[in-house]
């Protein structure tokens, strides 16, 4: 039997793992929660050593071999969460899921090889399930690190007759899987590693732009789900627990999200099958657009009684958060009320702006949530849009044919003047024209957000 | 473990995990999934062993392959869902005591 401290330890690293994901909930222990996750971590990995006669056949096996690869790793996995700049975190995200994914799929396919003629029908069905799902995740997650990274075009991918090679190799792995559970075979095992490989790879071409920080949460409860069936197949309970733990609430957090873009989960996954590759409409530059100088910016802050901020990612990929704060500061200086709309998806994630906001020490109460801001964008004098462009388009509120339609949007065109900082006239992530740009109220101050905005900050302090 | 007793740890864990997480509020999606996907990289326990009954050197390599990736999970998760959170400390109270 596994000693009764080690199962004992197993319960404390449960509950550890509960109280992480219930403290992650909230602000105020929110880090305090991470941290009880990271203890119950430690101590779920000391106590894999001790499984005993029953596990091991003996003590432990390969223990230098282990302990350096453990080494290794932690060692990869600090560096790159140390050495990764916030605005890259979710790619970051997307990597760190894909290689747990690829571990418990490693993990079922030992597991096959060990044991595979003498497993239960139960055994073998879950360990084959881990085999393609961990699969699915790894190549799937490896491929939204691309898309996000720019290793790739972030637009959907849609390769002819997508879909029907997609369905192919779904059924094929469906079968093969089948196949597998009741005639184990390695050379099967190997074939069924690759669709599911495959298939992870085509699920997430297609996916576009906006929609795949929604992919990896998916992904990320599909590893949850892998390592919950590798617990059952190695009959270990804190596996099942946790991985479960995340299956679930990974579920719920991407249907959560989904829902802050308006888009039902089967439109994300599904959508860039029956969409066309968009196209650009009526070419831009034949339309007239009013831009401003940094000088007639600063003006028109100085003399509004109520501004709001709309950050957008293009903020912090110009590493313009502190520049925009110091403005916001001589604008609140000047009397004049100013506030931040953050849109839930703002950035490239939900709640990527306020981490990104955060670390440039901008106040929490200055941030406003998109349901508590939008109504005061009538009453308000100027909307000062910072590198965001999909999450203030009316064509989300108004186009029912716009990729992005039904997705709820920071009203800015409601506002009585509206100032957009702009590197060019390039469409936003999900890749559509925005109106509100050729409004008449509207005026586009070009060029590098960091730079225009420090150019705005000392015109306006020589006012 | 019985089949029976192992799917009722599993039905709990879902109403559990389902439970903790409903009223989480859109600033903290971010780091709510970052710090779950650093739950999961507890899959190194079970690369661990698999990997401590390795009978052949197939069965090694990929093992310690396994646990390469998983404690870059378990590691990395927690550490940049820590990073994240760093910022999240409320700002003020720091600010007056320097203005003091």
């Amino acid at each position: 039997m596994t000693p009764t401290w080690v199962r004992a330890a197993e319960l404390a690293a449960s509950v550890l793992f509960i109280l992480a994901l219930k403290g992650l909930s909230s602000p105020k222990s929110a880090r305090r929660g991470n941290l009880l996750g990271a203890l119950g971590a430690t101590i779920a990995t000391f106590v894999a050593f001790f499984y005993g006669e029953t596990f091991f056949g003996g003590p432990i096996q390969h223990l230098p071999e282990i302990l350096v690869a453990i080494i290794i790793g932690s060692i990869i996995g600090w560096i790159a969460a140390k050495r990764v700049q916030m605005t890259q975190m979710p790619q970051m995200v997307a990597l760190f899921n894909g290689v747990g994914g690829g571990a418990a799929a490693v993990i079922s396919v030992i597991e096959f090889l060990s044991a595979g003629n003498e497993e239960t029908v139960a055994m073998l069905t879950a360990t084959i399930f881990t085999v393609v799902v961990g699969s699915v995740s790894f190549t799937g997650s490896l491929l939204t690190f691309a898309k996000l990274q720019e290793l790739m075009t972030s637009r959907p991918v849609v390769i002819p007759l997508g879909r029907f090679i997609t369905i192919g190799v779904a059924v094929g792995t469906v079968v093969t899987a089948v196949a597998l559970v009741m005639n184990p075979s390695n050379t099967l095992l190997w074939l069924l590693l690759g669709l599911s490989l495959t298939l992870g790879i085509l699920l997430v071409l297609p996916v576009g732009g906006a929609d795949v920080p929604i992919v990896i949460s998916l992904l990320n409860a599909f590893t949850g789900l892998s390592v919950a069936a590798s617990g059952y197949v190695l009959g270990n309970v804190l596996l099942i627990v946790a991985g479960t733990l995340v299956g679930a609430s990974g579920t719920l957090l991407t249907r959560m999200m989904a829902q802050a873009m308006g888009r039902p989960l089967t439109n994300t996954l599904f959508g860039a099958f029956t969409a066309k590759a968009t196209t650009a409409t009526a070419s831009a530059e034949d339309r007239p657009v009013k831009s401003a100088s940094p000088d007639d910016v600063a003006i028109m802050l100085a003399y509004a009684r109520k501004v709001i901020i709309v950050p957008g990612y293009g903020l912090a990929v110009a590493q313009a958060q502190n520049t925009i704060r110091e403005l916001v500061e001589l604008l609140v200086a000047k009397g004049i009320e100013v506030d931040y709309a953050i849109h839930p998806v703002a950035g490239r994630m939900p709640g990527h702006m306020n981490v990104l906001l955060a670390e440039a020490n901008v106040p929490y109460d200055q941030l406003k949530e998109m349901d508590e801001i939008n109504p005061e964008f009538p009453a308000t004098d100027v909307a000062l849009v910072v590198g965001a462009n999909d999450v203030v388009n009316p064509a989300a509120r108004d186009d029912k044919t716009a990729p992005i339609y039904g997705m709820p949007i920071l009203n800015v065109d409601q506002a009585q003047q509206v100032v957009f900082l702009k590197r060019s006239m390039r469409p936003g992530f999900a890749g559509i024209e925005n109106e509100v740009l050729f409004d008449p109220k509207t005026s586009l101050l070009f060029g590098d957000a960091k730079d225009s905005l420090t150019k705005v900050v000392s015109a306006l302090k020589s006012l | 473990m019985d089949a029976i007793a192992l799917l009722t740890i599993f039905v709990l864990s879902i109403f559990v995990g389902i439970e903790v997480v409903s009223k989480v509020s859109a600033i903290l999606h971010t780091p709510l999934m970052s710090g779950a996907n650093a739950i999961h990289g507890v899959v190194l326990v079970g690369a661990i062993l698999v990997t401590g009954k390795a009978t052949d050197n197939v069965q090694l390599y990929l093992g310690l392959t396994a646990i390469v990736l998983a404690s870059i999970n378990m590691v990395g998760g927690f550490v940049v869902t820590d990073r994240m959170l760093e910022m999240f400390k409320p700002k003020k109270t720091e600010k007056e005591e320097v203005s003091k």
